[in-house]
């Protein structure tokens, strides 16, 4: 029988996936992006299962809205990191210290 | 129970092993491939949960918009990736270190809830899906009812992430740049001023 237990542990482990993505390409901002779009699908993950398992549907609206801001993220980071390649020419992690903050 | 059981395990080891490939892979382009085979089957665990409408759009938001979206960036950036790569082995005791510290974590949490420790909170039962209902259905209602405020904060969300992007990567044609448009004049053009009327003899050529 599979429990909420399980799907709780595939979101963990998706997420701790994401977190070490990130924590591995640090120089890679693409890849780190794509990390954190990991992150958010084990989040969703485990709105879901909570979802189905307590039978209420407001985790899945909630899915849903993580699901819009994970779509902006992208789209947002993305567009910066074009730009960005565009007047550097470069992507690197460690060259990003322009505004010295 | 049995088909169930099979179905999640296939769907689990496959979504976990591509995010593996996805924080492993060499090439950015074989990340993003990977992160699409993520996505289906992450789809497919939530099929597994009843909640068909959530995976259908997390199929056709991130296969669809995002990972094609990554696709682009990767491959229109020309990027020496291998060089990208250096930090890797230099990164990874640290990275290790901290995932499998919060993987513990997450464990322990899952395991204090299994042994009771903690305790579900009920959940107030007035957004359950009535059993003669599709989840769409229901999730529509919901989403059209109750949350609609939220509904249009997302749509707001999306239309300023939309705008930001355009705005961010726009760039304003250079002044003597060719095959620009200029709307008053394709408008002033008139057919006398465009066409010849021409009838040559047969056999002739014609000259314009």
């Amino acid at each position: 029988m599979i429990g909420i237990e399980h799907y709780l542990v595939v979101g963990a482990i998706l997420f701790v996936l994401g977190v070490l993505g990130i924590f591995l390409n640090r120089k890679n901002v693409i890849v780190i992006l794509m990390a954190v779009e990991l992150i958010l699908l084990a989040v969703n993950l485990n709105l879901v299962a909570f979802s189905a398992f307590l039978n209420d549907l407001t985790g899945q609206v909630f899915a849903m809205l993580v699901l819009t801001v994970a779509a902006a993220e992208a789209a947002i980071g993305l567009a910066i990191l074009v730009i960005y390649f565009r007047t550097r020419g470069s992507i690197a992690v460690d060259d990003i210290n322009r505004m010295k903050g | 129970m049995l088909i169930q059981a099979i179905a999640f395990y296939f769907f689990a080891t496959i979504v976990v092993a591509s995010a593996v490939m996805v924080v492993m892979a060499r090439n950015p382009v074989h990340s993003v491939l990977w992160l699409i085979l993520a996505f289906f089957n992450a789809a497919g665990l939530m099929v597994l949960l009843g909640a068909e409408f959530i995976a259908m759009l997390l199929v056709i938001v991130y296969v669809g918009a995002v990972a094609v979206l990554f696709l682009f960036v990767v491959m229109m950036l020309d990027i020496d990736f291998a060089a990208m790569r250096a930090g890797f082995s230099r990164n990874a005791p640290l990275g290790l270190l901290i995932a499998a510290v919060l993987l513990a974590e997450l464990l322990l949490a899952a395991g204090a809830y299994n042994a009771g420790g903690l305790t579900l909170g009920k959940a107030a039962g007035d957004a359950v899906q009535a059993p003669d209902t599709s989840n769409i259905e229901a999730l529509g209602a919901l989403l059209y009812g109750r949350y609609i405020i939220l509904f249009e904060i997302a749509g707001i969300i999306l239309l300023v992430a939309m705008i930001g992007a355009i705005v961010l990567t726009f760039q304003p044609p250079k002044p003597g740049a060719r095959a620009r448009q200029d709307v008053g004049k394709q408008i002033r053009r008139r057919p006398e001023d465009a066409t010849v009327m021409k009838n040559p003899e047969i056999g002739q050529g014609i000259e314009l």
